[in-house]
């Protein structure tokens, strides 16, 4: 039993695999904790649809998918949180229709011009196959980034997520933290999207940030758990991948799904109150210096 | 605090003015909603702003918080102004998981690490001691009555040391005690030198213990002490009804004139 999980430890390709859908877990659940809080979980959803159109653009012209779906990616978060601003469409008809037209504009040009880059399949589904050591290096290099964005400007995201208006008045540029926020989710989305795949990049954001969100109520504690939920699902789910034969961005997801069904289990009502899905009834006044519940 | 030109105030000089708003309108798409404003703060001002639903009062506190920019006229503030912002409750995530003390400490947002230095916990520590929830730092902010809520955002305000504090209906989802306690809270706030403007529609149990008040609708209908402006004419022009005021204890008192018709009848 334990050769056959360690067995395939042995291939370069699933190392190399395993420890870029770890660390791409970690980052989808860090970035995830943001994107949820703030409302906006469809947001991942439209955005790796968006960054699809970037890379069946660099796949038919030949420019690097890191480039070229980049670009793409960025313009279009810039595009969604700069129509979101202007409050006049809310976001998420802001998110469907930039989003959804990439994906489509995406579709035709490799209907029309064939596929010259990595497999349609792959970026749709998510490959353990397709991991060359260049992406490892990119997602290492994000995650850093993503750590580092998060801990320099840890104050000034959390009052811009929490409530924005009085965040403005407090002296937090929002709108450069909100900016600066799409640009490292464009870049984790860029990053992870041929291990996760388009279809299911959104569910490793929103997935693991919900399971911490059940499990605590502090936003410090939320960020580390959420990060860790995502790498062990990254983790579990890319072994899964490799002994079901079965596309790893799916197994990821599952076994996120799994983690989900057992926190739900194991903390009720109380979990899901937290996250906002059941009404809560007006709390009783706590006496001052009363123990913590 | 004055409204130029309903309450001239020739004794107040332009130099204890924090921030002014003069002959400002503004409006959202086509909704005007405020129109031809012209309005004071000074430093030693505790002024209510009592309007109907939709007279434009959290917009004036846009445009005094400088969230919100005049279509029309101009905003004068005082160089270097702080200002603390306390929102309304009902516009809140409570649902947000953040402790209360890291909902305060969101008002030193200029830190970069995201743990507290010692003089931001010791200042934490004395501003909610000070408010009387000292003992709830580490709780989830769902877990606190609408009280220690409102005192909660005091804080996070008075954290930056404000010279001027502006509030959206702070007494709004809270019961009596706690209103009283607000309003004694406020009282102390403003003896020791911060300037409080807040919103209410609360004509009785808020606006009648205030220092001084303006009527707002969709401009300044009167603006001057409760005497001024609780009156039958001045709220009939502001809320749109007919209202009777009582004198009681030299506080004036409204009464809803369809309430006492029918009492009568």
């Amino acid at each position: 039993m334990i050769e056959t999980l360690l067995d395939p430890f042995g291939y370069e390709f699933f190392v190399k695999g395993v420890v870029v859908a770890t660390m791409a877990g970690g980052l989808c659940g860090l970035v995830g904790v943001y994107i949820v809080l703030r409302g906006m979980s469809y947001i991942g959803h439209g955005l790796s649809h968006a960054v699809f159109g970037g890379f069946a653009a660099s796949s038919i012209i030949s420019v690097n998918y890191y480039i070229g779906a980049g670009v793409w990616g960025l313009a279009s978060a810039l595009a969604i949180n700069r129509v979101t601003r202007t409050r006049r469409i809310g976001a998420d008809a802001a998110i469907g229709v930039i989003t959804t037209a990439s994906f489509a504009l995406g579709v035709a040009l490799l209907t029309f011009f064939g596929n010259k880059g990595p497999s349609f399949d792959a970026a749709l589904f998510g490959s353990i196959i397709g991991v060359r050591t260049v992406d490892l290096w990119v997602l290492a290099a994000v995650c850093v980034l993503a750590v580092a964005v998060v801990l320099l400007n840890y104050r000034a995201l959390l009052f811009a997520t929490f409530d924005p208006e009085v965040a403005d008045v407090s002296g937090v540029r929002v709108a450069r933290t909100d900016a600066l926020l799409m640009l490292v989710l464009s870049l984790s989305i860029l990053a992870t999207l041929t291990i996760i795949g388009v279809t299911l990049v959104a569910a490793t954001l929103v997935v693991p940030a919900v399971v911490a969100r059940m499990l605590t109520d502090s936003f410090s504690r939320m960020l580390w758990l959420s990060s860790t939920v995502g790498a062990a699902c990254g983790f579990v789910g890319m072994n899964l991948s490799y002994h079901l034969d079965v596309p790893s961005g799916t197994t990821i997801v599952l076994t996120g799904a799994a983690v989900f069904s057992v926190v739900l289990m194991l903390t009720g009502g109380r979990g899901l109150r937290r996250v906002g899905r059941v009404e809560s009834t007006d709390p009783a006044p706590v006496p001052v210096g009363a123990p913590a519940r | 605090m004055s409204g130029r030109g309903l309450r001239p105030t020739p004794a107040e000089g332009a130099g204890d003015v924090l921030v002014g708003l003069a002959d400002v309108s503004f409006g959202y798409d086509v909704d005007q909603v405020l129109t031809g404003v012209t309005l004071d703060v000074r430093a030693s001002d505790f002024v209510g702003v009592v309007g109907p639903s939709g007279s434009g009062k959290t917009t004036l506190l846009r445009l005094l918080l400088g969230t919100e920019r005049p279509q029309r006229g101009e905003v004068r503030r005082r160089a270097g102004l702080t200002v603390g912002y306390v929102p309304q409750l009902e516009t809140v995530d409570w649902s947000f998981p953040v402790t209360v003390s890291e909902c305060v400490l969101m008002a030193r947002p200029g830190r970069r690490l995201p743990w507290p230095s010692r003089e931001e916990r010791a200042a934490v520590s004395r501003v909610l001691d000070r408010l009387g929830i000292g003992g709830l730092a580490g709780r989830h902010i769902r877990e606190l009555s609408g009280g220690q809520q409102q005192r909660m955002f005091i804080a996070r305000a008075l954290l930056r040391e404000p010279q001027l504090l502006l509030m959206d209906e702070p007494t709004s989802g809270v019961d009596v005690a706690s209103r009283h306690d607000m309003l004694h809270l406020l009282g102390e706030l403003n003896a020791d030198g911060v300037a409080i403007l807040l919103t209410t529609h609360d004509l009785n149990g808020v606006a009648a213990h205030l220092p001084g008040l303006v009527a707002l609708n969709r401009t300044v209908v009167a603006a001057g002490s409760p005497h001024d402006v609780i009156a039958p004419a001045v709220l009939e022009r502001t809320f749109g009804a007919p209202m009777e005021v009582l004198e009681h204890l030299g506080m004036r008192v409204v009464l809803d004139r369809y309430e006492t018709d029918q009492a009568s009848a």
